[in-house]
Protein backbone atom coordinates (compact mmCIF):
# COMPACT_ATOMS: atom_id res chain seq x y z
CA UNK A 1 0.00 0.00 0.00
CA UNK A 2 2.97 2.31 0.49
CA UNK A 3 5.09 1.49 -1.65
CA UNK A 4 2.51 1.85 -4.48
CA UNK A 5 1.22 5.17 -2.76
CA UNK A 6 4.98 6.53 -3.35
CA UNK A 7 4.79 5.04 -6.73
CA UNK A 8 1.61 7.18 -7.88
CA UNK A 9 3.32 10.26 -6.37
CA UNK A 10 6.34 10.01 -8.28
CA UNK A 11 4.17 9.41 -11.48
CA UNK A 12 2.13 11.95 -10.58
CA UNK A 13 5.51 14.87 -10.26
CA UNK A 14 6.60 13.32 -13.68
CA UNK A 15 3.25 14.11 -15.25
CA UNK A 16 3.35 17.84 -13.70
CA UNK A 17 7.41 18.17 -15.19
CA UNK A 18 6.38 16.86 -18.36
CA UNK A 19 3.67 19.47 -18.57
CA UNK A 20 5.90 22.80 -17.42
CA UNK A 21 8.40 21.21 -19.30
CA UNK A 22 5.78 21.56 -22.32
CA UNK A 23 5.19 24.95 -21.50
CA UNK A 24 8.24 26.27 -21.46
CA UNK A 25 8.88 24.52 -25.17
CA UNK A 26 5.67 26.47 -26.19
CA UNK A 27 7.06 29.29 -24.50
CA UNK A 28 10.56 29.15 -26.73
CA UNK A 29 9.48 27.23 -30.24
CA UNK A 30 8.29 30.74 -31.58
CA UNK A 31 11.41 32.85 -31.40
CA UNK A 32 13.18 29.36 -32.85
CA UNK A 33 10.77 29.03 -35.13
CA UNK A 34 10.61 33.05 -36.21
CA UNK A 35 14.70 33.18 -36.17
CA UNK A 36 14.73 29.49 -38.00
CA UNK A 37 12.34 30.61 -40.80
CA UNK A 38 14.01 34.05 -40.70
CA UNK A 39 17.84 32.72 -41.45
CA UNK A 40 16.49 30.11 -44.06
CA UNK A 41 14.57 32.87 -46.29
CA UNK A 42 16.72 35.83 -44.96
CA UNK A 43 20.26 35.00 -44.80
CA UNK A 44 20.98 34.25 -48.48
CA UNK A 45 20.05 37.90 -49.31
CA UNK A 46 22.20 39.60 -46.68
CA UNK A 47 24.86 40.87 -48.27
CA UNK A 48 26.82 43.82 -48.19
CA UNK A 49 25.37 45.98 -50.80
CA UNK A 50 21.75 45.29 -48.28
CA UNK A 51 23.77 47.57 -45.70
CA UNK A 52 25.09 50.05 -47.74
CA UNK A 53 22.87 49.95 -51.02
CA UNK A 54 19.87 52.04 -51.80
CA UNK A 55 16.56 49.71 -53.04
CA UNK A 56 17.28 49.30 -56.73
CA UNK A 57 13.71 49.79 -59.69
CA UNK A 58 11.64 47.12 -60.02
CA UNK A 59 13.39 44.42 -62.64
CA UNK A 60 16.36 45.13 -61.43
CA UNK A 61 18.24 42.29 -58.76
CA UNK A 62 20.47 43.27 -55.75
CA UNK A 63 20.00 46.72 -53.86
CA UNK A 64 19.72 47.30 -50.42
CA UNK A 65 18.11 49.11 -47.21
CA UNK A 66 20.64 50.80 -46.67
CA UNK A 67 18.37 54.31 -45.70
CA UNK A 68 15.89 52.36 -44.25
CA UNK A 69 18.68 51.13 -41.38
CA UNK A 70 20.01 54.52 -41.26
CA UNK A 71 16.55 55.76 -41.05
CA UNK A 72 15.73 53.44 -38.19
CA UNK A 73 19.08 54.54 -36.07
CA UNK A 74 17.89 58.17 -36.64
CA UNK A 75 13.82 57.56 -35.43
CA UNK A 76 15.34 55.27 -32.57
CA UNK A 77 17.49 58.04 -31.65
CA UNK A 78 14.99 61.06 -32.36
CA UNK A 79 12.39 58.99 -29.73
CA UNK A 80 14.98 58.72 -27.19
CA UNK A 81 15.56 62.39 -27.52
CA UNK A 82 11.58 62.18 -26.39
CA UNK A 83 11.46 59.38 -24.36
CA UNK A 84 14.35 59.17 -22.56
CA UNK A 85 14.03 62.59 -20.01
CA UNK A 86 10.49 62.51 -19.56
CA UNK A 87 10.47 58.64 -18.61
CA UNK A 88 13.08 58.89 -16.51
CA UNK A 89 12.55 62.19 -15.11
CA UNK A 90 8.88 60.93 -14.53
CA UNK A 91 9.88 57.67 -12.85
CA UNK A 92 11.93 60.02 -10.75
CA UNK A 93 9.05 61.74 -9.50
CA UNK A 94 6.84 58.63 -9.16
CA UNK A 95 9.61 57.10 -6.78
CA UNK A 96 10.92 60.21 -5.07
CA UNK A 97 9.20 63.34 -4.96
CA UNK A 98 5.07 62.73 -5.87
CA UNK A 99 2.44 62.57 -3.50
CA UNK A 100 0.16 59.55 -3.37
CA UNK A 101 -2.85 61.12 -5.11
CA UNK A 102 -0.50 62.10 -8.09
CA UNK A 103 1.27 59.60 -8.15
CA UNK A 104 -2.25 57.11 -8.66
CA UNK A 105 -3.08 59.45 -11.47
CA UNK A 106 0.52 59.12 -13.10
CA UNK A 107 0.85 55.45 -12.90
CA UNK A 108 -2.83 55.08 -14.39
CA UNK A 109 -1.83 57.11 -17.13
CA UNK A 110 0.89 55.76 -17.60
CA UNK A 111 -0.43 51.73 -17.49
CA UNK A 112 -3.34 52.94 -19.94
CA UNK A 113 -0.83 54.16 -22.74
CA UNK A 114 1.29 51.18 -22.26
CA UNK A 115 -1.43 49.32 -23.57
CA UNK A 116 -2.59 51.70 -25.96
CA UNK A 117 -2.23 50.49 -29.21
CA UNK A 118 1.07 52.18 -30.91
CA UNK A 119 -1.43 52.84 -34.42
CA UNK A 120 -3.48 55.31 -32.50
CA UNK A 121 -0.21 56.94 -31.58
CA UNK A 122 0.44 57.33 -34.91
CA UNK A 123 -3.58 59.02 -35.90
CA UNK A 124 -2.87 61.53 -32.81
CA UNK A 125 0.74 62.19 -33.93
CA UNK A 126 -0.89 62.82 -37.86
CA UNK A 127 -3.83 64.82 -36.47
CA UNK A 128 -1.81 66.65 -34.32
CA UNK A 129 1.19 67.46 -35.74
CA UNK A 130 1.94 65.82 -38.68
CA UNK A 131 -1.38 67.44 -40.98
CA UNK A 132 -0.98 71.46 -39.03
CA UNK A 133 2.93 71.91 -38.79
CA UNK A 134 5.30 69.79 -39.94
CA UNK A 135 3.95 67.34 -42.85
CA UNK A 136 5.57 63.64 -43.25
CA UNK A 137 8.96 63.97 -41.39
CA UNK A 138 11.17 62.22 -39.43
CA UNK A 139 10.40 64.37 -36.43
CA UNK A 140 6.87 63.15 -36.55
CA UNK A 141 7.70 59.92 -36.44
CA UNK A 142 10.38 60.42 -33.79
CA UNK A 143 7.94 62.24 -31.69
CA UNK A 144 4.88 58.91 -32.41
CA UNK A 145 7.85 56.63 -31.06
CA UNK A 146 8.95 58.68 -28.43
CA UNK A 147 5.76 59.11 -26.98
CA UNK A 148 5.71 54.80 -27.01
CA UNK A 149 8.46 55.05 -25.42
CA UNK A 150 7.47 56.98 -22.34
CA UNK A 151 5.14 55.18 -20.59
CA UNK A 152 7.87 52.32 -21.04
CA UNK A 153 10.49 54.06 -19.34
CA UNK A 154 8.59 55.91 -16.29
CA UNK A 155 7.25 52.35 -15.59
CA UNK A 156 10.67 50.63 -15.49
CA UNK A 157 12.30 53.61 -13.99
CA UNK A 158 9.80 53.60 -10.58
CA UNK A 159 10.31 50.00 -10.52
CA UNK A 160 14.24 50.09 -10.09
CA UNK A 161 13.91 52.81 -7.94
CA UNK A 162 11.77 51.69 -5.67
CA UNK A 163 14.37 48.78 -5.25
CA UNK A 164 16.96 51.07 -3.92
CA UNK A 165 16.48 50.15 -0.38
CA UNK A 166 15.15 53.19 1.87
CA UNK A 167 18.32 52.73 4.23
CA UNK A 168 20.20 54.36 1.74
CA UNK A 169 18.08 57.30 1.74
CA UNK A 170 18.19 57.61 5.13
CA UNK A 171 21.71 57.44 5.52
CA UNK A 172 22.25 60.46 3.10
CA UNK A 173 19.29 62.15 4.80
CA UNK A 174 21.04 61.79 7.66
CA UNK A 175 24.29 63.61 6.85
CA UNK A 176 22.08 66.66 5.54
CA UNK A 177 22.49 66.31 2.05
CA UNK A 178 19.72 68.00 0.29
CA UNK A 179 17.20 65.85 -1.14
CA UNK A 180 17.85 66.68 -4.56
CA UNK A 181 21.52 66.12 -4.27
CA UNK A 182 20.57 62.77 -2.89
CA UNK A 183 18.20 61.90 -5.19
CA UNK A 184 20.79 62.32 -8.00
CA UNK A 185 24.15 61.01 -6.71
CA UNK A 186 22.94 58.51 -4.69
CA UNK A 187 19.54 56.72 -5.74
CA UNK A 188 20.43 56.98 -9.11
CA UNK A 189 23.84 55.94 -9.09
CA UNK A 190 22.27 52.95 -7.25
CA UNK A 191 19.45 52.15 -9.71
CA UNK A 192 21.47 53.47 -12.97
CA UNK A 193 22.03 49.85 -14.44
CA UNK A 194 18.85 49.21 -14.06
CA UNK A 195 17.53 52.51 -15.82
CA UNK A 196 19.76 52.06 -18.61
CA UNK A 197 18.16 48.71 -19.30
CA UNK A 198 14.45 49.96 -18.76
CA UNK A 199 15.35 52.42 -21.81
CA UNK A 200 17.47 49.60 -24.15
CA UNK A 201 14.64 47.62 -23.78
CA UNK A 202 11.84 50.44 -24.57
CA UNK A 203 14.11 51.65 -27.55
CA UNK A 204 14.31 47.65 -28.44
CA UNK A 205 10.07 48.02 -28.49
CA UNK A 206 9.71 50.98 -30.75
CA UNK A 207 12.43 50.20 -33.19
CA UNK A 208 10.27 47.46 -34.46
CA UNK A 209 6.92 49.61 -34.78
CA UNK A 210 5.55 49.89 -37.90
CA UNK A 211 2.04 51.36 -37.76
CA UNK A 212 2.97 54.41 -36.30
CA UNK A 213 5.49 55.37 -38.92
CA UNK A 214 2.66 54.97 -41.78
CA UNK A 215 1.00 58.14 -41.06
CA UNK A 216 4.35 60.25 -39.40
CA UNK A 217 7.50 58.92 -41.76
CA UNK A 218 5.98 57.95 -44.70
CA UNK A 219 9.20 56.19 -46.33
CA UNK A 220 10.73 56.88 -49.27
CA UNK A 221 13.34 55.78 -51.79
CA UNK A 222 16.36 57.19 -51.42
CA UNK A 223 19.03 59.25 -48.94
CA UNK A 224 17.38 62.08 -47.17
CA UNK A 225 19.45 63.75 -44.40
CA UNK A 226 17.10 66.58 -43.52
CA UNK A 227 14.93 65.45 -40.92
CA UNK A 228 12.01 67.94 -41.77
CA UNK A 229 11.01 65.36 -44.79
CA UNK A 230 9.89 62.02 -44.79
CA UNK A 231 12.27 58.98 -44.09
CA UNK A 232 12.58 55.44 -44.57
CA UNK A 233 12.72 53.09 -41.60
CA UNK A 234 13.24 49.07 -41.54
CA UNK A 235 10.20 47.99 -40.41
CA UNK A 236 8.44 49.83 -42.97
CA UNK A 237 10.41 49.04 -45.47
CA UNK A 238 9.81 45.67 -44.73
CA UNK A 239 5.89 46.21 -44.76
CA UNK A 240 6.29 47.53 -48.00
CA UNK A 241 8.72 45.16 -49.89
CA UNK A 242 6.44 42.39 -48.60
CA UNK A 243 3.42 43.33 -49.36
CA UNK A 244 5.05 44.09 -53.03
CA UNK A 245 4.03 41.71 -56.38
CA UNK A 246 7.97 41.00 -56.57
CA UNK A 247 9.99 38.26 -55.93
CA UNK A 248 13.04 40.36 -55.85
CA UNK A 249 11.54 42.67 -53.15
CA UNK A 250 9.79 39.70 -51.21
CA UNK A 251 13.13 38.43 -50.41
CA UNK A 252 15.11 41.37 -49.27
CA UNK A 253 12.12 41.91 -46.95
CA UNK A 254 13.23 38.77 -45.58
CA UNK A 255 16.66 39.51 -45.29
CA UNK A 256 15.38 42.97 -43.18
CA UNK A 257 12.77 41.02 -40.98
CA UNK A 258 16.38 38.84 -40.06
CA UNK A 259 18.17 42.63 -39.78
CA UNK A 260 15.46 44.11 -37.60
CA UNK A 261 15.02 40.76 -35.42
CA UNK A 262 18.92 40.18 -35.08
CA UNK A 263 19.55 44.48 -33.88
CA UNK A 264 16.72 43.74 -31.28
CA UNK A 265 18.22 40.75 -30.12
CA UNK A 266 21.35 42.58 -29.94
CA UNK A 267 19.94 44.99 -27.74
CA UNK A 268 18.56 42.09 -25.54
CA UNK A 269 21.80 40.53 -25.33
CA UNK A 270 23.96 44.36 -24.35
CA UNK A 271 21.13 43.84 -21.52
CA UNK A 272 21.89 40.89 -20.22
CA UNK A 273 25.21 42.03 -20.49
CA UNK A 274 24.66 45.83 -18.85
CA UNK A 275 22.62 43.88 -16.17
CA UNK A 276 24.87 40.80 -15.21
CA UNK A 277 26.94 43.78 -12.69
CA UNK A 278 23.96 44.40 -10.96
CA UNK A 279 23.79 41.95 -8.46
CA UNK A 280 26.07 43.92 -6.08
CA UNK A 281 24.23 47.38 -6.09
CA UNK A 282 20.79 45.76 -5.62
CA UNK A 283 21.47 42.92 -3.50
CA UNK A 284 20.88 44.29 -0.34
CA UNK B 1 27.23 77.58 24.46
CA UNK B 2 28.46 75.83 22.09
CA UNK B 3 30.83 72.88 23.23
CA UNK B 4 32.18 71.78 19.72
CA UNK B 5 34.25 74.57 18.31
CA UNK B 6 35.70 73.23 15.31
CA UNK B 7 38.74 74.44 13.76
CA UNK B 8 37.51 73.96 10.04
CA UNK B 9 34.18 74.60 9.51
CA UNK B 10 31.86 73.79 6.29
CA UNK B 11 32.28 76.22 3.80
CA UNK B 12 28.34 75.86 3.05
CA UNK B 13 27.20 75.59 6.48
CA UNK B 14 25.25 78.31 7.70
CA UNK B 15 24.43 78.13 11.96
CA UNK B 16 21.04 78.80 12.70
CA UNK B 17 21.40 82.34 14.60
CA UNK B 18 21.66 81.03 18.02
CA UNK B 19 18.66 82.51 20.02
CA UNK B 20 18.57 81.79 23.83
CA UNK B 21 16.02 79.37 24.81
CA UNK B 22 13.51 81.80 25.89
CA UNK B 23 12.05 78.81 28.39
CA UNK B 24 10.57 80.24 31.47
CA UNK B 25 12.89 78.47 34.44
CA UNK B 26 10.85 76.83 36.50
CA UNK B 27 13.72 76.80 39.29
CA UNK B 28 16.99 78.17 39.41
CA UNK B 29 18.97 74.85 39.83
CA UNK B 30 16.42 73.65 36.75
CA UNK B 31 17.92 76.64 34.33
CA UNK B 32 21.45 75.89 35.06
CA UNK B 33 20.79 72.19 33.84
CA UNK B 34 19.10 74.18 30.85
CA UNK B 35 21.41 75.98 30.08
CA UNK B 36 24.35 73.43 30.16
CA UNK B 37 22.02 70.81 28.25
CA UNK B 38 23.15 69.74 24.33
CA UNK B 39 19.19 68.83 24.11
CA UNK B 40 16.43 69.90 25.69
CA UNK B 41 13.13 68.18 25.39
CA UNK B 42 9.86 69.24 26.17
CA UNK B 43 7.04 67.79 26.01
CA UNK B 44 7.33 66.01 23.08
CA UNK B 45 4.24 64.03 21.82
CA UNK B 46 4.90 62.35 18.20
CA UNK B 47 1.64 60.80 15.78
CA UNK B 48 2.37 58.17 13.19
CA UNK B 49 -1.42 58.80 11.00
CA UNK B 50 -3.75 57.87 14.19
CA UNK B 51 -0.86 56.37 16.43
CA UNK B 52 0.26 58.75 19.26
CA UNK B 53 3.64 56.93 19.31
CA UNK B 54 5.33 59.40 21.80
CA UNK B 55 3.44 60.66 24.87
CA UNK B 56 4.68 63.74 26.24
CA UNK B 57 8.17 63.43 27.10
CA UNK B 58 10.62 65.44 28.38
CA UNK B 59 14.11 65.12 29.24
CA UNK B 60 17.56 66.40 29.19
CA UNK B 61 20.17 65.49 27.67
CA UNK B 62 24.13 66.22 28.62
CA UNK B 63 27.24 67.29 26.42
CA UNK B 64 30.24 65.14 26.22
CA UNK B 65 28.41 61.97 27.55
CA UNK B 66 26.45 59.04 26.65
CA UNK B 67 22.85 58.60 26.99
CA UNK B 68 21.37 55.49 27.28
CA UNK B 69 17.70 54.77 25.46
CA UNK B 70 16.37 51.60 26.89
CA UNK B 71 12.94 50.04 26.66
CA UNK B 72 11.09 47.19 24.92
CA UNK B 73 10.40 46.85 21.08
CA UNK B 74 7.61 49.41 19.78
CA UNK B 75 7.79 51.50 22.82
CA UNK B 76 9.01 54.70 20.98
CA UNK B 77 12.67 54.23 21.58
CA UNK B 78 13.77 55.05 17.96
CA UNK B 79 10.70 57.40 17.47
CA UNK B 80 12.37 59.10 20.41
CA UNK B 81 15.67 59.34 18.28
CA UNK B 82 14.68 60.44 15.06
CA UNK B 83 12.85 63.61 16.39
CA UNK B 84 16.22 64.80 17.60
CA UNK B 85 17.46 65.13 14.26
CA UNK B 86 14.33 65.68 12.48
CA UNK B 87 14.11 62.52 10.20
CA UNK B 88 10.64 62.20 10.89
CA UNK B 89 10.18 65.29 8.26
CA UNK B 90 10.58 62.61 5.83
CA UNK B 91 7.44 60.25 6.73
CA UNK B 92 4.25 61.93 5.43
CA UNK B 93 2.14 61.06 8.32
CA UNK B 94 4.34 62.01 10.95
CA UNK B 95 3.55 64.93 13.32
CA UNK B 96 6.01 66.27 15.92
CA UNK B 97 5.09 68.52 18.55
CA UNK B 98 6.74 69.83 21.81
CA UNK B 99 9.41 71.51 21.59
CA UNK B 100 13.03 70.60 21.29
CA UNK B 101 16.28 72.81 21.46
CA UNK B 102 19.80 71.89 20.46
CA UNK B 103 22.17 74.47 22.61
CA UNK B 104 19.40 76.27 23.04
CA UNK B 105 18.57 76.67 19.33
CA UNK B 106 15.10 75.61 18.60
CA UNK B 107 15.11 72.55 16.20
CA UNK B 108 11.28 72.55 14.79
CA UNK B 109 11.14 76.66 14.89
CA UNK B 110 9.97 78.47 12.12
CA UNK B 111 12.40 78.65 9.39
CA UNK B 112 14.96 76.46 10.70
CA UNK B 113 16.25 73.75 7.49
CA UNK B 114 15.89 70.16 8.90
CA UNK B 115 18.68 69.61 6.54
CA UNK B 116 21.45 72.19 8.73
CA UNK B 117 19.82 70.72 11.99
CA UNK B 118 20.75 66.82 10.10
CA UNK B 119 24.28 68.38 9.62
CA UNK B 120 24.37 69.03 12.90
CA UNK B 121 23.30 65.97 14.55
CA UNK B 122 24.45 62.91 12.90
CA UNK B 123 23.05 59.93 13.22
CA UNK B 124 24.26 55.76 12.78
CA UNK B 125 21.52 53.01 11.54
CA UNK B 126 21.06 49.90 13.19
CA UNK B 127 21.95 48.13 10.22
CA UNK B 128 25.13 49.47 8.67
CA UNK B 129 24.34 51.23 5.40
CA UNK B 130 27.59 52.06 3.63
CA UNK B 131 26.65 53.52 -0.27
CA UNK B 132 27.28 50.75 -2.52
CA UNK B 133 28.37 52.40 -5.73
CA UNK B 134 30.74 54.08 -3.57
CA UNK B 135 34.37 53.21 -2.33
CA UNK B 136 35.48 53.24 1.13
CA UNK B 137 36.87 56.49 0.58
CA UNK B 138 33.98 58.04 -1.16
CA UNK B 139 31.73 56.72 1.72
CA UNK B 140 33.56 58.91 3.96
CA UNK B 141 33.73 62.06 2.34
CA UNK B 142 30.53 62.17 0.44
CA UNK B 143 28.63 64.14 2.93
CA UNK B 144 31.28 66.55 2.59
CA UNK B 145 31.65 66.38 -0.97
CA UNK B 146 27.76 66.53 -1.37
CA UNK B 147 27.50 70.02 0.61
CA UNK B 148 29.68 71.53 -1.65
CA UNK B 149 33.18 70.57 -0.33
CA UNK B 150 36.22 70.86 -2.99
CA UNK B 151 39.64 70.84 -1.87
CA UNK B 152 41.41 67.62 -2.31
CA UNK B 153 43.47 68.05 0.32
CA UNK B 154 40.85 68.90 3.16
CA UNK B 155 38.98 66.15 1.92
CA UNK B 156 41.73 63.41 2.21
CA UNK B 157 42.80 64.94 6.08
CA UNK B 158 39.01 64.79 6.92
CA UNK B 159 38.87 61.18 5.32
CA UNK B 160 41.40 60.24 7.33
CA UNK B 161 40.85 61.83 10.33
CA UNK B 162 37.10 60.55 10.50
CA UNK B 163 38.07 56.68 10.03
CA UNK B 164 41.21 57.17 12.11
CA UNK B 165 38.16 58.08 14.93
CA UNK B 166 36.06 55.27 14.06
CA UNK B 167 39.45 52.99 14.79
CA UNK B 168 39.27 51.70 11.17
CA UNK B 169 42.00 53.75 9.59
CA UNK B 170 44.85 50.72 10.45
CA UNK B 171 42.40 48.58 8.80
CA UNK B 172 41.24 49.99 5.84
CA UNK B 173 44.26 52.66 4.61
CA UNK B 174 45.69 50.26 1.92
CA UNK B 175 42.56 49.69 0.05
CA UNK B 176 40.53 53.18 0.31
CA UNK B 177 39.44 52.78 -3.10
CA UNK B 178 38.04 49.11 -2.77
CA UNK B 179 34.28 48.87 -2.50
CA UNK B 180 32.74 49.53 0.80
CA UNK B 181 30.82 46.69 0.82
CA UNK B 182 34.09 44.51 0.80
CA UNK B 183 34.42 45.14 4.40
CA UNK B 184 33.04 42.68 7.12
CA UNK B 185 29.77 43.86 8.80
CA UNK B 186 31.51 45.67 12.09
CA UNK B 187 34.06 47.38 9.47
CA UNK B 188 30.56 48.65 7.89
CA UNK B 189 29.25 50.02 10.60
CA UNK B 190 32.43 51.87 11.96
CA UNK B 191 32.88 52.95 8.49
CA UNK B 192 29.31 54.38 8.43
CA UNK B 193 30.30 56.22 12.01
CA UNK B 194 33.01 57.39 10.00
CA UNK B 195 31.11 58.96 7.51
CA UNK B 196 28.73 60.36 10.30
CA UNK B 197 31.89 61.59 11.91
CA UNK B 198 33.39 63.30 8.82
CA UNK B 199 30.80 66.73 8.45
CA UNK B 200 31.76 67.59 12.08
CA UNK B 201 28.28 67.07 13.83
CA UNK B 202 28.05 68.50 17.51
CA UNK B 203 26.07 65.28 18.28
CA UNK B 204 25.68 61.38 17.33
CA UNK B 205 22.60 59.78 17.21
CA UNK B 206 22.85 55.80 17.49
CA UNK B 207 20.08 53.67 16.46
CA UNK B 208 21.55 50.29 18.23
CA UNK B 209 24.58 50.39 16.40
CA UNK B 210 26.05 46.90 17.60
CA UNK B 211 23.10 44.79 17.69
CA UNK B 212 23.62 42.93 14.47
CA UNK B 213 27.17 42.35 15.14
CA UNK B 214 29.37 39.33 16.90
CA UNK B 215 30.56 40.02 20.21
CA UNK B 216 33.93 40.81 19.29
CA UNK B 217 32.36 44.04 16.83
CA UNK B 218 30.41 44.76 19.33
CA UNK B 219 33.46 45.25 21.86
CA UNK B 220 35.07 47.72 19.16
CA UNK B 221 32.12 50.00 18.75
CA UNK B 222 31.49 50.34 22.55
CA UNK B 223 35.30 51.15 22.74
CA UNK B 224 34.70 53.90 20.13
CA UNK B 225 31.75 55.25 21.76
CA UNK B 226 33.65 55.50 24.94
CA UNK B 227 36.23 57.17 22.86
CA UNK B 228 33.74 59.39 21.06
CA UNK B 229 32.29 60.32 24.44
CA UNK B 230 35.38 63.21 24.84
CA UNK B 231 34.58 65.05 22.08
CA UNK B 232 30.36 64.11 21.46
CA UNK B 233 27.50 64.36 22.93
CA UNK B 234 26.27 60.40 22.14
CA UNK B 235 22.41 59.39 22.36
CA UNK B 236 22.17 55.51 21.67
CA UNK B 237 19.40 53.45 21.13
CA UNK B 238 20.16 50.11 22.51
CA UNK B 239 18.35 46.86 23.64
CA UNK B 240 21.37 45.50 25.04
CA UNK B 241 20.90 46.49 28.75
CA UNK B 242 24.83 45.57 30.26
CA UNK B 243 25.82 47.51 26.78
CA UNK B 244 23.61 50.92 28.32
CA UNK B 245 25.51 49.87 31.80
CA UNK B 246 28.76 49.50 30.67
CA UNK B 247 28.69 52.48 28.22
CA UNK B 248 26.17 55.57 29.28
CA UNK B 249 26.42 57.88 32.29
CA UNK B 250 22.35 58.84 32.01
CA UNK B 251 19.83 55.90 31.22
CA UNK B 252 16.29 56.55 29.86
CA UNK B 253 14.09 53.68 30.17
CA UNK B 254 10.48 54.10 27.44
CA UNK B 255 7.74 52.31 28.18
CA UNK B 256 5.20 52.21 25.85
CA UNK B 257 5.69 55.64 24.40
CA UNK B 258 6.01 57.72 27.71
CA UNK B 259 9.54 58.34 29.21
CA UNK B 260 8.84 55.96 32.53
CA UNK B 261 12.72 56.65 34.75
CA UNK B 262 15.42 59.35 33.70
CA UNK B 263 18.19 58.64 35.86
CA UNK B 264 22.05 57.92 35.95
CA UNK B 265 22.72 54.69 34.65
CA UNK B 266 24.26 53.17 37.59
CA UNK B 267 20.75 54.37 39.62
CA UNK B 268 18.34 52.89 37.03
CA UNK B 269 20.18 49.24 37.00
CA UNK B 270 20.53 49.25 40.69
CA UNK B 271 17.99 51.66 42.77
CA UNK B 272 15.47 52.64 40.00
CA UNK B 273 12.52 53.92 41.85
CA UNK B 274 9.55 53.37 39.22
CA UNK B 275 8.35 49.24 39.30
CA UNK B 276 8.70 49.37 35.97
CA UNK B 277 11.95 50.09 35.59
CA UNK B 278 12.82 47.59 37.93
CA UNK B 279 10.65 45.12 35.95
CA UNK B 280 12.29 45.49 32.79
CA UNK B 281 15.92 45.67 34.48
CA UNK B 282 15.64 42.64 36.23
CA UNK B 283 14.03 41.23 33.10
CA UNK B 284 10.72 40.31 34.43
CA UNK B 285 9.40 41.69 30.89
CA UNK B 286 10.02 43.35 27.48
Amino acid sequence: MNRWYHHWRKIKSSCVSALCLLCALVVIAPLALVLFNLLQKGASSLDLHFFTQLSKPVGETGGGMANAIVGSATLVGLAGLIGVPVGVLGGIYLSEFGSPRMNWAVRFAADILNGTPSIVWGIVVYALVVLPITGYSAYAAGLALGFIMIPLIIRTTEEMLVLVPNSYREAAFALGIPHWKIVLNIVLKTAGKAIITGVLLAAARVAGETAPLLFTALGNDYWNHNLSQPIEALPHKIFIYASSPFADWNRQAWAGALVLLLFVLALNIAVRLVTRGRAPHLAR
Amino acid sequence: MNCMTKDTQLPALKTVPSAPAPVPPAAPAAAAVAAAATFDVRQLNVWFGSHHVLRSVSLEILPKAVTAIIGPSGCGKSTFLRSLNRMHDLVPIARVEGRITLFGEDLYGRGVDATLVRRRVGMVFQKSNPFPTMSIAENVTVGLRLNGLRQKALLLERMERSLRMAALWDEVKDRLNANALSLSGGQQQRLCIARALAIEPEVLLMDEPASALDPLATAKIEELILQLKLDYTIVIVTHNMQQAARISGHTAFFYLGELIEFDQTNRIFTNPKQKQTEDYVTGRFG
